[in-house]
């Protein structure tokens, strides 16, 4: 399979990544690059394997619903690059 | 002050305990070696005052007798890990001026057990290279040159400023992460011994995220034993990482040095690439040769799955980067870049902030994971995946206790040399390290000769789950076959 350049447009937006459209050519011979190296995995025979969902096996361990972390805002704000009385800030999103 | 820093981890904590030089002392040193080599470009935050301070409190503690297994040993961060009050930015744009609130499990590891922290080093941006030549803070030039040759010479990543910095003097060892070989390859690289644990047996809490069913941390060092010792304090149970396995953690040091008569060591045919340089083959059975003298069984095997391996990796990796890498939307940390509408400022913000490699990623994550692909690529990777895994388990059911395979299929390269191939061709450079990841098994590097050029190799040995014991052990062997390379040339300094 191989991506063209409206492709790469809905990918590069899916991904919330501007980009210019004198990069689109360039971006899409990049993608087209290794989508065409992975294209191998097409010749194996698959059928009846179970995807991996971990390398080891164990267990995923549970622990008591309780509230162990907080009370700190400053802490969480401290590297928004816009926060204000207490709060994240972004651009208006209801009109 | 030179010999100082000269001294490997394990004689520089004798030395600190037979109290023939502070910490301060060995501390000053290599802030002093870490000046002189800013060309090299390995640290891209130096912590001088946190490092003196954190030597004069061991020097307290050894006075007093209350020491811990680094007691008073400077070492190097990868700037993956996240050090409270520190800026941490996975040497991404994005993260310029990100100072943590916490501090990761491993190092607090470290700090726990009195080791002293120099600064932050370089890699890849988000850890997302071969050669260390994608991060915003620019390239690591290697201490290594090629023979009657001063081109610069990656040291290759994404762990490049470890594996310099250890190989350069600038610290007693250095953390590192391995996602594909990022510990692996760097430590081939410039002569210097490197392990990734199996997966789960160091926490990832409090390290920038890339992919996170293949990222695990490690150390580098100078020698076997010193890699040893940090590794027993990076391991260990952390409650924070879902992942991370409980299990007591061993001594490895007891490791190094013992007998490994008998145990039986794996050479994979399907390692042995078309094309491969003379000089790597040569070198593997040398190594294959060094294990049996010593008294191991070299046998013949399989992993039919091998040339698989990398392909899935180049899915199921970028696929967990675009998700991870979906938090750094200019609102909660890192660089902000105004747009008309939240939409705009996200796009507009992501793309200032990431480097050319990570935005590859992150778009063909996006795309293999995208509504309609799923299936074709994601899944599938992960089914092969599965298979890797299982031509392992076979190897291992059949009494195989390591594997041995070459570290890289080249020595280092220039810097600038590969960037202008197509991406695939950087990305060949982990084809014989980024099997053990997508295993979740534990890998280790040991230097075990130069190349024709001058540059060192090294070998990698490949275990059972949570058996990286018999890796040191066997890596052991090889040091001592081998001999060690370190630097004679500090041609920074001149």
């Amino acid at each position: 399979m191989s991506v063209d350049q409206a492709t790469v447009r809905r990918v590069a937006h899916l991904a919330r990544i501007a980009v210019r459209e004198e990069e689109l050519g360039h971006l899409q011979n990049e993608l087209n690059a290794i989508l065409d190296f992975v294209e191998q995995l097409a010749d194996l025979d698959v059928s009846g394997v179970e995807p991996l969902t971990s390398v080891v096996p164990v267990e995923l361990p549970m622990r008591e619903d309780a509230v162990t972390d907080g009370n700190c805002p400053e802490k969480v704000l401290a590297n928004a690059p816009d926060a204000e009385g207490g709060f994240f800030t972004v651009p208006k999103v209801v009109e | 002050m030179n010999k100082l820093t000269k001294l490997t981890l394990t004689q520089a904590r004798e030395g600190l305990a037979q109290g023939e030089f502070t910490s301060v002392e060995l501390t000053e040193a290599y802030l002093k070696a870490m000046e002189e080599a800013r060309p090299l470009n390995a640290y891209v935050l130096e912590t001088p005052d946190i490092a003196l301070e954190m030597a004069r409190e061991s020097d307290k503690r050894i006075a007093s007798g209350d020491t811990g297994p680094l007691e008073g040993i400077p070492l190097g961060i990868k700037d993956m890990f996240a050090t409270e009050g520190v800026r941490t930015t996975a040497c991404s744009k994005i993260l310029e001026n990100f100072v943590p609130q916490y501090e990761s499990t491993v190092t607090s590891h470290l700090w726990r057990d009195g080791a002293v922290m120099l600064g932050k080093l370089n890699n890849d941006e988000f850890a997302m290279g071969s050669s260390n030549e994608t991060s915003a803070f620019g390239p690591v030039v290697s201490p290594w040159h090629r023979d009657g040759d001063d081109t610069p010479i990656v040291p290759g990543g994404s762990s490049g400023g470890s594996a310099a910095a250890v190989a350069a003097f600038l610290c007693a060892g250095a953390t590192g992460t391995d996602t594909g070989g990022s510990i692996r390859q760097p430590a081939a690289f410039t002569g210097t011994v490197g392990i990734k644990p199996t997966y789960g047996r160091c926490s990832r809490w409090g390290i920038v995220a890339f992919a996170s069913s293949l990222d695990q941390a490690g150390p580098f060092a100078r020698t076997v034993n010193d890699a040893a010792v940090l590794l027993r304090s990076m391991a260990g149970y952390d409650p924070k990482d879902s992942t991370c396995v409980n299990r007591p953690v061993p001594d490895y040091e007891e490791a190094v040095g013992a007998s490994i008569k008998g145990k039986k060591i794996g050479i994979p045919r399907e390692y042995r690439m078309d094309g491969m340089a003379d000089e790597i083959d040569t070198l593997w059975r040398e190594g294959a040769k060094w294990l049996e003298e010593a008294g191991a069984e070299i046998v013949d095997i399989s992993l039919p799955h091998t040339q698989y391996a990398l392909p899935a990796y180049y899915i199921v990796a970028p696929a967990e980067a675009s998700s991870n890498l979906a938090r750094y939307d200019g609102v909660r940390y890192g660089a902000r870049v105004p747009g008309k509408d939240v939409v705009e400022m996200y796009e507009n913000t992501r793309a200032a902030g990431f480097g050319p490699e990570v935005r590859r990623r992150i778009m063909i994550g996006t795309y293999v994971l995208s509504a309609g692909y799923y299936d074709a690529y994601y899944l599938r990777a992960q089914k092969v995946r599965s298979l890797i895994k299982r031509d392992f388990d076979r190897a291992f059911a059949l009494g195989v206790d390591a594997v041995l395979t070459p570290a890289t299929p080249s020595p280092a390269f220039g810097i600038g040399e590969k960037l202008k191939a197509d991406p695939v061709e950087m990305y060949l450079n982990d084809v014989f390290t980024v099997t053990v990841n997508m295993a979740g098994l534990p890998g280790i590097s040991v230097p075990a000769g130069l190349s024709a050029d001058g540059l060192p190799l090294g070998l990698q040995l490949i275990g059972r789950p949570f058996e990286e014991e018999t890796l040191f052990s066997l890596a052991e062997v090889i040091e001592e076959a081998a001999g060690r390379f370190p630097v004679e040339d500090l041609w920074w300094k001149a």
